[in-house]
């Protein structure tokens, strides 16, 4: 990276509130924990030597992991505070990084949402502390995704390989077969709502990570990235395939309007109505949780197919934790985050219901023939590792992929409650996105 | 219905003065009902909802009990769940409420006492400002606070909700006016006249007066202190300083997330007991905040 180059990509910041702020302190603190990043060493010596880190996160399973962590590091106290989930959280940090105080030493950062830190210097690089040696420790998908142009700036904390959750006294209540292809499905969803009105084959109010994953799968590659030229096309042949078969369903009222996680749609999950769900891998928790009534209701399928036969798949959600730049206790930090997500800490919550990123786990015979009771005792492990081994390769987010998912529902999003067509919504997405990268400093398309 | 029926004297002397009697409006009387509906049905969605399990609450219909009745279980979970924190954001509100809705009224009467009975230079500037600052929404000068009490190492403390608390500007202007009517300036000169000292004569003489105004204020503080939401919001991140609308959100939130612990049951439970605290609040100062509404009113 020439000089140039790096000053631009400094100058790049997250949101236009702090983007003064942080371009000035990146330029500084980038400088800084590059000559004096850390070692392997130095993370032994602040365990030895103790002290209280903070951790900003959501994920639940993490209390169990900082309790454990405590009894084996007496002198060690970490502080886990939820400080919002997703957008929430990530305006709080930037406002904290922003404010210079009060930021977190350790943060859970979802894969969409890391190159825009990362890029902005916001969080540390942290190849040096040892993170360069854990290639064969976590699978492809997620370590891909917490590298940015030769660093590594965060640890994958779960993975959210897609597969297609589907209730099956739906299906066998209506003589549905269920889908193999988009095409099926789209048949299947006709067949179901025909039958009767109330019922859905699956709920979407407009969800910007639920399309960019389907684009994924379609062999659409719409945000390509090189260094500070980004190139947007929504409008390529993967982002064609998902649009023309979703406009068929949008156009046929196939889809109840019912966003994501509000409680209409635990509701609709709950009573049959919604009838699947195309989503990462650790959704089977939250169905146990969410929807008790859903128990021995429910199975687990493949994703259904953009051509027959093939075996495509995408991933849709999945975290990471980072250490943010203005950490003052990086070592200790280091060291917390390597025993949650490489360590026992990995085991601890895949045991609690998430789904691991780690090869080991993964492959564990323990974890893949888990009979799930909730499915009616189906091995769903196993297919839903199938499908992280299918994730299409070559995929990327926009480094300011968190402003561009927040335009997503005032420009595709009218697709879902109006007469405009799906395509135009893309291509307004695109055009709105691309405006924002330039005044950010990035070259645009 | 038993007042047109049975008028008291005095109302029968009243409407006999007017050149018509009272009449009965069915469109009023229907509004009215609707009015009441609307602002009823909220309430008796949450003890309704308050009594059903989280499995419940997604199976049964919104404003009929559900299949078990969980409201003592649901109860007791609000507050044992993660530690029993949710009794810890109830005295963190308590905290807020006493030190900073109480201090504010405090504040405010002194105050509005000190402008509606002493003459001093910039009177009508203080009255400009202050007017001025009850156009300004609190929410408005949240972030500008934030970003202030970041600077002063104040954030993420209990002061941070506390200190903007103590300004009520609406409670400094209700007292100026109340005081101006309520104390008639000859007795506060009666009281010097007979030797009592400056400080004597507001405790002793003007305070008592102004006892329905102040309720009133400190109603108006508690009832804003009590639901302030935005400026805990981004004030405060460790969840040991929450108040009980930010904790409550925090549980509804868990719901937006994978792997999160749906528990609306609890959250609406929370809300319940969380309103229970102003309701008892009001039962209770309403005769004077009633009172207190009316003095000035009538010039006898």
């Amino acid at each position: 990276m020439n000089t140039k180059h790096g000053r631009l990509l400094r100058a790049v910041t997250v949101s236009v509130v702090a983007a003064l702020a942080l371009a000035a302190c990146g330029g500084s603190d980038g400088d800084k924990s590059s000559s004096s990043a850390g070692g392997a060493a130095d993370v032994k010596a602040a365990l030895k030597k103790g002290g209280t880190i903070t951790v900003w996160a959501w994920e639940p399973t993490l209390t169990k992991v900082v309790k454990d962590f405590e009894a084996e590091h007496k002198n060690v106290t970490v502080k886990l505070v939820n400080a919002g989930t997703g957008n929430d959280q990530y305006t709080a940090l930037q406002n904290a990084i922003k404010a210079g105080k009060g930021v977190p030493d350790v943060a859970q950062i979802e894969y969409y949402a890391l190159p825009q830190f990362s890029l902005a210097k916001s969080v540390a690089d942290v190849s040096s502390y040892g993170a360069s040696g854990l290639d064969k420790t976590f699978t492809p998908g997620p370590w891909a995704s917490v590298q940015q142009s030769g660093g590594i700036y965060g640890l994958p904390m779960d993975s959210g390989p897609m597969a297609l959750f589907y209730n099956k006294t739906v299906f066998d209540k209506y003589k549905v077969a269920v889908p193999k292809t988009w095409d099926e499905y789209v048949d299947a969803a006709r067949k179901i709502h025909a039958a009767d009105p109330k019922a859905y084959i699956a709920n979407d109010a407009g969800d910007a990570g639920f399309t960019t994953s389907l684009i994924w799968q379609a062999g659409g590659q719409p945000f390509k990235v090189d260094g500070d030229k980004v190139k947007i096309d929504l409008a390529d042949a993967g982002s064609k395939r998902f649009a023309d078969t979703w406009q068929k369903l949008l156009d046929e009222k196939l889809l109840a309007p019912t966003p994501s996680w509000s409680d209409g749609w635990y509701k609709g999950l709950a009573e049959g109505n919604i009838a699947t769900l195309t989503i990462g891998a650790w959704m089977p928790a939250n169905l146990e949780s969410g929807v008790k009534a859903g128990a021995g209701k429910w199975r687990v399928a493949p994703m259904p197919q953009w051509e027959a036969g093939a075996n495509a798949t995408s991933e849709n959600g999945g975290s990471s934790l980072a250490i943010p730049t203005a950490s003052k206790n990086k070592a200790l930090a280091y060291a917390f985050m390597d025993y949650a997500t490489a360590g026992q800490g990995a085991q601890t919550r895949v045991d609690a219901g998430a789904f691991p990123a780690t090869t080991k786990q993964i492959s564990d015979p323990a974890f893949v023939d888990k009979k799930s009771a909730y499915f009616g005792g189906q091995e769903i492990n196993k297919v839903l590792a199938a499908s992280a081994d299918d994730v299409v390769k070559g995929w990327s987010y926009l480094p300011f992929q968190v402003y561009a998912n927040s335009i997503f529902n005032d420009t595709v999003g009218k697709a879902y409650v109006s007469k405009t067509k799906l395509a135009d919504g893309l291509a307004d997405w695109q055009k709105k996105s691309a405006s924002y990268g330039d005044q950010q400093g990035f070259k645009v398309n | 219905m038993a007042t047109t029926t049975a008028l008291r004297p005095k109302q029968r002397e009243r409407a006999a003065n007017s050149f018509a009697k009272p009449r009965r409006s069915p469109l009023l009387t229907a509004l009215t009902g609707l009015i009441l509906l609307y602002s009823l049905v909220p309430l008796a969605w949450l003890v309704i909802n308050a009594t059903k399990s989280q499995e419940d609450l997604l199976s049964s219909f919104g404003l009929w009990f559900g299949d078990g009745f969980s409201l003592f279980s649901n109860i007791k979970d609000t507050f044992t769940y993660n530690d029993g924190i949710f009794l810890r954001w109830f005295a963190n509100t308590l905290l807020y409420v006493v030190v900073g809705a109480g201090g504010a009224t405090i504040l405010a009467v002194m105050g509005g006492y000190a402008l509606a009975k002493f003459g001093f230079p910039g009177k009508k500037a203080v009255f400009a400002v202050v007017l001025g600052a009850v156009a300004v929404p609190g929410t408005a000068l949240a972030v500008p606070t934030f970003l202030m009490f970041s600077k002063m190492g104040l954030t993420d403390t209990p002061w941070a909700v506390i200190i903007p608390s103590l300004i009520s500007p609406f409670g400094l202007y209700l007292m100026w006016t109340f005081a101006t009517d309520a104390i008639p300036t000859e007795l506060m000169e009666a009281a010097k006249v007979d030797g009592a000292s400056e400080l004597r004569t507001f405790f002793q003489v003007c305070l008592p007066m102004l006892a329905p105004g102040i309720v009133t204020v400190l109603l108006f503080s508690m009832v804003a202190t009590w639901n302030n939401y935005f400026l805990p919001l981004i004030m405060l991140k460790d969840p040991d300083w929450y108040p009980l609308t930010v904790g409550l959100n925090s549980w509804s939130q868990q719901a937006l997330t994978a792997g999160g612990d749906v528990i609306f049951n609890l959250v609406i439970t929370g809300s319940l007991l969380t309103i229970l605290p102003l309701i008892a609040a009001f039962l209770l100062l309403q005769r004077f905040w009633q009172s207190g509404l009316s003095a000035g009113s009538v010039k006898e």
